[in-house]
């Protein structure tokens, strides 16, 4: 056992004093966090949209008195007058506005004597996210176009009344379990792979199996180690990614604690998969190669960004054996809906079994000797 | 003394009477179809260096690494320190200390962590470790850089610090694989001093393997020499140099070069071979040089030829490994292995 915590010891070492792995692996996934988070879960806002204005007529003006109000209060969008609809087409086209509203001849009274009048949108889809924010606005301004002046007394509409269950979750929140998996993984991708089989490589491993050490201490030496890189990794980012998101309930005890268990069971699972994964690499390529597309095979199928259930077969299929799937169900359990230890024991349960039964395939696989 | 006896030498490991610390008997190592270590014997007497010569890809590193546990052995035996290497790996690892050819100490840790980490790992009592660090610090004269980084020092400190990690247990038995390779002349001095000090303090048994003829013939009590996976000679260095036949080498270069000169000079008296080096240019082996220079002056003044330069030199190591292998340099027969980079800033 003592030569299992000297592999442990020389490893915290040189962690410790190595820097630019400490940074590295928790930059990052905090920029991940902040960029994307910042990036995708912002509104939309301060786009133009040309009106062209062919009927000039008091419901005409109903509209443009709509769109003011847009423009001072919820920002998505302010006005530009053209006289000239095909110009106003072709700016949308060469992107110099986003959208143009067309207000055709007759609209007013189409209005008065209900006789279907309609709005014209032209838009540019080719920017998804622009383009489905400008429609969701205008569709909200026709509807309060469309609604009565006067309401009946009783509602004969349906209406459907949404009960949220948990506190409104930016996409920041919404990010942090992956963030903290992440964290995770970079930390076993850098300093239990890529270190890993850079000491394979300059010798290091060569100076441990000429000791009387045994396979398996040096085995679980390296991979307790690992373990426990992966879990300050985790710990850290699970405390400064809920800072930056802020989310106070990390900082409850019961919170910390479930956290704490997930994060060593989600350490545990991804060191033994990068174990079992290097256990007979040499090359210290093949680690750094490996990287970008073990992040895409992994992180995109778990649901870390996107629900699973939109994944076609497949990708279900992979996301079952993926382990970031449950690291990541789990914290969002745990930080988003304080699920407690009924909403993560599948998940506690599937990354330690996960864990143990990696280590138990690549220990026979690691030569004692080279 | 002729080059047949020391091949039988070879051939039975130059084993006697005296007590033996390792005794390799009939080793052989196989990768697929290539054979890098064909049926090789020889003993290691307690308390000598003894030395493994060779050309790149003869397989020296590969029989160090079948007797330190490295490797496994293909047929054969390796007896270390009593123990067999395939049967009792664990007692022999008890009992070796272990330079290999790279430096693999951590950078990131000092002179004095290094240590400890092994000395936990030899399994080193904690009640003894921390004299042990520093009787082999002192013994390597690293003390007063115990607390230094490792990434500070130079090339001949981290070897040093090297054979100070693979002596931190009080090994018996002690393996070097060429450990003066990349040194500049005054650390290599001062690893020989130092090796031959640890082998009359703490009693050590060395084995050694080199490229330095020299490191050779000033360190080793008895040496090998492997060529192709096969022992081909052993004995002292005085017993290999005499077995070459020739006492002397007589270096001559002709001002003008003919077809005839192999020919004459191979004619004279007391010459047993010539190779040509370049252009007009022989090594002449000889039993006398002095007589051969003059008879190679007369020569060349009977012919009317003239000598750009002339030299006599006794035989040396060089010539008897280039006796037994037949030439100095050789492309490496290994399998392709990925080597990292030296780090930025990194002592070569």
């Amino acid at each position: 056992m003592n030569r299992m915590y000297a592999i442990i010891e020389r490893e915290m070492r040189k962690f410790f004093r190595s820097p630019t792995l400490m940074i590295m692996s928790l930059m990052l996934p905090i920029l991940q966090l902040i960029i994307i988070g910042n990036a995708f879960g912002g509104k939309i806002v301060g786009t133009h949209v040309a009106v062209v204005d062919h009927d000039h007529g008091p419901q005409a003006l109903k509209v443009r008195e709509a769109f003011d109000a847009i423009a001072v209060n919820i920002k998505t969008f302010t006005t530009v007058d053209y006289g000239n609809e095909v110009q106003a087409r072709e700016d949308v086209r060469t992107g110099k506005i986003d959208a143009a509203v067309i207000i055709p001849e007759q609209y007013s009274r189409r209005v008065y004597t209900d006789n279907a009048p309609k709005l014209g949108f032209v838009v540019d889809n080719s920017d998804l996210f622009t383009s489905a924010s400008l429609e969701g606005e205008m569709q909200s301004l026709v509807d309060a176009l469309n609604d009565p002046t006067v309401k009946d007394r009783l509602d004969k509409a349906i209406a459907l009344e949404i009960v949220e269950l948990y506190p409104y979750v930016n996409y920041l929140k919404y990010l942090l379990p992956m963030t903290v998996a992440l964290a995770m993984y970079i930390s076993v991708m850098i300093g239990g792979g890529m270190l890993y089989i850079d000491d394979k490589a300059r010798g290091v491993h060569e100076g441990y199996l000429v000791t009387p050490i045994t396979k398996l201490e040096l085995v679980f030496g390296l991979n307790i180690a690992g373990a426990i890189k992966a879990t300050l990794s985790g710990l850290s980012i699970g405390i400064i990614g809920s800072l930056i998101a802020g989310l106070g309930v990390v900082f409850h005890p019961m919170i910390m604690l479930q956290m704490f268990c997930l994060i060593v069971a989600g350490s545990i699972a991804f060191n033994g998969m990068m174990f079992l994964l290097m256990v007979r690499v040499d090359d210290p390529l093949v680690p750094r190669a490996m990287f970008g597309v073990l992040n895409v095979l992994l992180l995109y199928p778990s649901g870390a960004m996107y629900p699973t259930v939109s994944f076609p077969k497949w990708m279900q299929a992979m996301s079952v054996i993926d382990p970031f799937t449950y690291a990541i169900h789990g914290f969002k359990s745990i930080l988003l809906k304080d699920g407690g230890w009924i909403a993560i024991r599948f998940d506690l349960a599937f990354l330690t079994i996960f864990g143990i039964a990696t280590l138990l395939i690549a220990t026979p696989l690691f030569k004692r000797t080279l | 003394m002729s080059a047949a006896p020391n091949l039988g030498q070879a051939i039975n490991g130059g084993c006697d009477d005296r007590p033996i610390a390792i005794e390799v008997q009939h080793i052989v190592k196989r990768y697929g179809d290539f054979e890098a270590v064909k049926d090789v014997n020889f003993c290691v007497h307690d308390g000598e260096i003894f030395g493994l010569l060779g050309p790149n890809g003869a397989g020296k590193s590969t029989l160090i690494r079948m007797m330190t546990t490295l490797i496994p052995v293909t047929a054969g035996k390796a007896i270390v320190g009593g123990h067999n290497v395939a049967k009792e790996p664990d007692e022999v690892r008890r009992m070796i200390g272990v330079i290999p050819q790279a430096l693999t100490s951590d950078q990131d840790l000092t002179v004095g962590e290094n240590l400890l980490i092994y000395a936990k790992l030899y399994g080193v009592p904690r009640g003894i470790r921390e004299k042990s660090i520093a009787d082999v610090l002192e013994a390597v004269d690293l003390t007063k850089w115990r607390d230094a980084q490792t990434k500070t020092l130079s090339g001949g400190m981290r070897r040093r610090l090297e054979i100070a990690r693979g002596l931190v247990h009080n090994p018996k038995i002690f393996f070097l694989d060429e450990p003066t390779t990349g040194l500049d002349p005054v650390s290599r001095i001062a690893v020989w001093e130092m090796l031959n000090n640890l082998k009359t303090t703490r009693h050590l048994t060395m084995l050694i393997t080199t490229h330095y003829m020299d490191e050779a013939d000033k360190l080793c009590d008895r040496i090998a020499i492997v060529d192709h996976g096969k022992l081909v000679a052993l004995g002292t260095p005085v017993e290999l140099k005499n077995s070459v036949a020739g006492a002397n080498v007589v270096e001559v270069h002709f001002d003008r070069e003919t077809e005839e000169w192999q020919g004459r000079l191979e004619a004279l008296e007391g010459v047993t071979s010539v190779q040509p080096e370049s252009s007009g240019f022989y090594r002449v082996i000889t039993k006398s040089g002095s007589k051969t220079t003059m008879q190679i002056v007369e020569l060349a003044a009977s012919l009317g030829e003239s000598l750009t330069s002339l030299s006599v030199q006794n035989t040396t190591l060089d010539d008897v490994f280039i006796h037994y292998t037949g030439r100095q340099l050789r492309d490496e027969q290994v399998k392709p292995v990925f080597t990292m980079p030296p780090r930025p800033g990194a002592q070569p």
